[in-house]
């Protein structure tokens, strides 16, 4: 049966957010299959091109598509688990154009040529100020998204004492917090030191200090990327898959780990960096190895809660269920195959974090492989399968074409890995990240070509999975009003009911202030020793 | 709260895993002394490298201490290693000196464990003994027996990165 079904109240809002991030996506998937084809040597050498491309690539994916469509999706999950309204609908469409108006602002530096920096932007290597400020807005408007998600936690459970707050709105909840925690490195970075050096303001830059604090955000900023993803894997996929959430209690247990865990531990990008000590490297490190706990419960439960619902559906054995899966169900699809690659990535994540093995991949191929895997696989993926749960609930009309959609995902999946293995190997042979073409020793560059050239069908498959995902969803507004099954269908229930939770677990202010003393910790003196011990400042290089 | 009991024997088993791990890796630092390249107390002012004595450009490349262990030092400058080829012995202890005048650079060397940053304002060192099979995989084998390969600038500095590169010759001890 369809009838007219009123689409979700913040709709409109939602869906400009997407659409600005999966249009960027398209753009960066098509820089990507450049950047293969470019590294192959098929268009021969133009290393202005690459750099600028990669730094585009890499900005986009990153930091626009990632913050356009958690801040986006989040607003969506946060109206459909409390049951109310976005807080302040003004203040996040302001907010949506101060991050439009930013992500323009750095891509037309970027495109200009003068800020090929790469998405990390290590001073004293200077883009042009436009690529800071424009960056500097796209971080500043979601802020708007944490204070709205967070006001829309404290305003439900001030309307429901006594209640718990609802796992995916306690999920996104975490999220905005990683995010509030993550940017802080990047935005001192940013604001007192690129850009007054970018105006001329100053003439020189503490390079080790812009490193430690770039570090501090580079590594959380990952679990700000993947939380949606598991808020997803935890709340819609048991849901969608017929079945129940395994524990209601465990997610919210990992969600926290992932919070405490997820952030004091950036160090280990600066493994190599001469100025930090060995033992708060091994610090970090350690710190590094206890998040694999929330992650490895994150597949436990969610894999439990797959089971349950193979096993509703008639499926019986120990490996049987899987067969009973809902496998032509493109949210259900996502949510294995997204679980599916964080075990392949989350390998390579240990090799990375295993403190002085680092040295044997550090700066390879290898550790944009592993990302890629973490990244693409894992949260992209994620947000695909919510973009497919959320389309018909958004706009009041059925997705166009579920077949092709499962295509799309496996299409995906494929890509993702026939780009990625040989990427690990050719790391493994010591070929360094972020080269526009080889001009080594012929002899050494013939053992990485047959591989890279393998990684050009990689690329091309995921271009061509994200593209088909732009053309379903465009013409997904345009399909039969969506059937009232689908637009009711609500989180998934968990399989026991939920006890009252101690309050620690329904709210976040002992966790914000060990947080707190954990990154005093694990941070103050790495960052308090450049003001302590004479450090001689850089000059700035710029690109003119 | 309850946490259902395969998930307790689980979680059992995932931290006992992660505590295997961590033991290896701190065991290794403390027993072996293995870990990352650190060097906190040695800044250098970068922009006046040409005026040090230890980076002057007569005294780059590897030099044999009297105790026999080999002392390597570099400049990474945009967009060259220098000096451009120099040779270590496999099995004895090299120690790698690396400074840069200008941005931030990084250093690989393909079959080794010779990995650091280089960065404006620190001198970067690394400790260790190449391993001759583990480095014959990667490189160029010479008439003579010893074997050739890259040492690759593996960070960022701008349009000539890929172009940053040089020989290392490792001698394998008979």
């Amino acid at each position: 049966m369809t009838t007219n079904i009123a689409p979700a109240p913040s709709g409109r809002l939602v869906l400009a957010h997407v659409w600005v991030a999966f249009l960027l996506f398209g753009v960066a998937l098509l820089l990507g299959v450049y950047q293969v084809l470019a590294r192959d040597g098929v268009l021969g050498s133009h290393a202005a091109s690459y750099y600028a491309s990669t730094t585009l690539h890499g900005v986009v994916m990153g930091y626009a598509l990632t913050i356009f469509f958690i801040t986006g999706i989040g607003y969506a999950i946060s109206e459909r688990a409390l049951g109310t309204r976005v807080w302040a609908p003004g203040l996040a469409w302001l907010c949506f154009w101060v991050m439009l108006a930013g992500t323009v602002l750095a891509a037309l530096s970027i495109l200009a040529g003068k800020a090929s920096v790469l998405y990390t932007f290590y001073p004293p290597q200077m883009a042009h100020w436009s690529f800071y400020v424009g960056a500097a807005l796209l971080v500043a408007g979601s802020i708007g998204w944490i204070v709205i998600t967070l006001v829309m936690s404290a305003q439900w459970k001030g309307a429901h004492r006594g209640q718990n707050l609802p796992l995916a709105q306690f999920g996104m909840s975490i999220c905005a917090l990683v995010w509030a925690w993550t940017m802080v490195g990047v935005v001192l970075e940013v604001l007192l030191q690129l850009i007054p050096l970018a105006f001329g303001l100053t003439q020189s830059i503490d390079v080790n200090l812009a490193r430690a604090l770039f570090a501090w955000t580079l590594h959380p900023i990952v679990y700000f990327w993947l939380i949606p993803t598991y808020v997803f894997l935890y709340t819609i996929v048991p849901e969608e898959a017929g079945g129940y959430l395994f524990s209601d209690e465990m997610a919210r247990v990992a969600f926290v780990m992932l919070l405490i865990f997820g952030l004091p531990i950036g160090m280990h990008h600066l493994y190599m960096d001469p100025p930090h000590s060995a033992g708060f490297k091994l610090l970090q490190g350690i710190g590094t190895f206890l998040v694999v706990i929330p992650t490895m419960l994150t597949g436990f439960t969610v894999w439990a809660s797959l089971e349950i619902s193979g096993r509703l559906r008639g499926g019986t054995g120990l490996f049987g269920w899987m067969r009973r899966l809902k496998w032509d169900d493109p949210v259900v699809l996502a949510g294995v195959m997204a679980l599916f690659m964080l075990i392949l990535g989350g390998f390579g994540g240990l090799v990375n974090a295993a403190y002085a093995q680092n040295a044997m991949v550090h700066n390879t191929q290898w550790v944009t492989a592993h990302f890629h895997y973490i990244f693409g696989g894992v949260a992209v993926t994620g947000y695909f399968g919510l973009a497919y749960y959320f389309w018909p609930r958004l706009t009041g009309r059925a997705l166009w074409a579920p077949k092709l959609a499962l295509a799309q995902i496996w299409l995906w999946i494929i890509g993702m890995n026939i780009l990625s293995l040989p990427w690990h190997y050719v790391g493994l042979l010591g070929m360094p990240r972020r080269i526009a073409y080889y001009a080594y020793a012929p002899e050494i560059a013939a053992q990485w070509l047959p591989w890279t050239g393998i990684m050009i069908i990689g690329g091309v498959l995921l271009c061509l999975s994200g593209w088909l995902l732009l053309l379903i969803l465009f013409l997904s507004g345009r399909t039969l009003p969506a059937s009232s099954a689908t637009m009711a269908g609500g989180f998934a229930r968990p399989y026991e009911a939920t006890a009252v939770l101690p309050r620690s677990l329904n709210g976040f202010a002992l966790w914000n202030w060990l947080l707190l003393a954990l990154m005093a910790m694990a941070w103050g003196y790495p960052i308090v020793q450049f003001f302590l011990v004479k450090q001689y400042p850089a000059l700035p290089w710029g690109f003119s | 709260m309850s946490i259902n009991v395969y998930e307790k024997r689980y979680l059992i088993t995932v931290s006992v895993l992660v505590g295997l791990m961590l033991t290896l890796i701190v065991g290794s630092f403390v027993l072996l002394n293995i870990y990352p390249p650190s060097n906190s107390g040695e800044t250098i002012d970068s922009t006046r490298l040409h005026l040090s004595e230890e980076f002057a450009e007569s005294n780059l490349g590897a030099r044999t201490n009297p105790d026999g262990t080999v002392t390597v030092r570099l400049v990474m400058a945009k967009y060259l290693v220098h000096p451009q080829e120099f040779t270590i012995p496999a099995d004895v202890q090299v120690t790698f000196r690396i400074a840069t005048p200008d941005v931030v650079h990084g250093l690989n060397v393909p079959g080794t464990n010779i990995n650091t940053m280089v960065v404006p304002g620190y001198v970067s060192q690394v400790r260790t003994q190449v391993v001759f099979p583990e480095v014959a995989k990667h490189g160029i084998r010479n008439p003579d027996g010893s074997v050739t390969v890259p040492l690759f600038c593996n960070e960022y500095c701008g349009y000539g990165h890929q172009s940053m590169w040089a020989r290392v010759t490792v001698k394998p001890i008979r």
